[in-house]
């Protein structure tokens, strides 16, 4: 009897795992498939990676478990997010159909697809032998990859670190940029600035108004437009910038083309 | 819990993934979506080795890993280098074969 009450304990604690890991792993996915900026999708899929470590471990696959969380969210994420920060945040998906109809298509492709394997797969009754006898033969699950691994397995083990060796000298080839004019110095880019047909001198400073001056906020011209370059680029791309009242613009431009009053006075 | 509930989660994710590639358009969110095709493919072989009671599938696993993770480093150096060469990470922009 106690043993049929744990193995009850092991299925409703494995159940409940299922559920919220799976239930978040999806959630995972579709962030990433409907997240705009290219950052969030790569946070959104890191949080599915380490909840289908969770399902791994859940099934016994401990040592897949940690591997998948420090090679697939530790490592391979992370490079992701390099890459982003080279390729700039502002990178964000067209929303431009090069296609038509191609993205409805997509969907109802996915879902057929989704339909038939699931309506296949649900009818099959798996057995569930369960991973823990295999998992003792050699004392562990970590042992017990190693003894398949560096037995059976040896000769497409060698030849994987063939493969990673050509990957990294592959990546490094690649990313290699090979200088062929000599690297501008300050005089050079100064000359290049004046010569350019744009403004030489330091753009302008941020708005100043009585609650806020900070980077994020973009100045006024005389004419009550907003000058544009007076916010950083890179503020732009993400779009924070802070927007400003039109009232207040439209109250400067009104001054500014001669009618108007500050405070009730009539200008002159 | 039949390993079926397991199955049928890989599927859901390998279709999300598959709509996710033929959706977007930048060009390292759809190597995104074919990192998280291969982590659904992961999830069933790792399922798979319950269901026969050995530990082959979690070895098939553990080498799709080690393939996919050459497999990140080499094309996220592709999609450093197209993006050098014409300022865009978007897949609409690579059209043609040279320049």
């Amino acid at each position: 009897m106690p043993a049929i009450a744990l193995l009850s304990t092991i299925e409703t604690g494995e159940t409940i795992t299922f559920w919220i890991c799976g239930a978040l792993a999806v959630m995972g996915a579709l962030g990433m498939l409907l997240s705009r900026k290219a950052v969030h999708s790569a946070l959104w899929i890191a949080l599915t990676m380490i909840n289908l470590a969770c399902l791994y471990m859940a099934q016994g696959a401990i040592f897949l478990g940690m591997v998948q969380i420090i090679v697939y969210t530790g490592a391979v994420m992370m490079l992701f997010l390099f890459v982003l920060m080279l390729v700039g945040v502002d990178s964000s998906d067209s929303l431009v159909e090069t296609i038509k109809g191609q993205r409805l298509t997509a969907l109802l492709v996915g879902l057929a697809f989704a339909v038939m394997l699931v309506g296949v797969l649900g009818r099959i009754v798996f057995a569930d032998a369960g991973v823990d006898q295999a998992n003792a033969v050699y004392g562990g699950n970590v042992q017990g990859l190693a003894a398949l691994i560096f037995n059976r397995y040896l000769l497409a083990f060698e030849v994987t670190s063939a493969l990673l060796i050509t990957a990294a000298i592959g990546a490094m080839i690649l990313a290699f940029r090979e200088r062929f004019e000599p690297k501008l110095s300050q005089a050079d880019l100064s000359k290049e600035r004046f010569l350019a047909d744009e403004h030489p001198g330091a753009l302008p400073p941020p708005g100043g108004y009585a609650r806020h001056n900070a980077v994020d906020t973009p100045a006024l011209l005389p004419d009550g437009s907003l000058a544009e370059n007076s916010v950083p680029a890179s503020l732009k791309a993400r779009g924070s910038i802070r927007p400003i009242q039109t009232s207040l613009t439209n109250e400067v431009s009104q001054l500014a083309a001669g009618h108007g009053s500050i405070e009730g006075e009539e200008l002159l | 819990m039949t390993p079926t509930y397991y199955i049928v989660l890989s599927v859901i994710l390998f279709t999300l993934g598959a709509v996710g590639v033929l959706v977007r358009r930048n060009a390292v969110v759809m190597f995104m979506c074919v990192e998280l095709m291969l982590n659904a493919a992961n999830l069933s072989l790792v399922t798979f080795s319950r269901v026969h009671g050995n530990l082959q599938g979690q070895v098939m696993a553990f080498f799709v890993m080690v393939v996919a993770a050459a497999e990140v480093v080499v094309g996220l150096a592709i999609i450093v280098t197209i993006f050098r060469s014409r300022r865009s990470a978007s897949v609409d922009e690579a059209s043609l074969l040279k320049f």
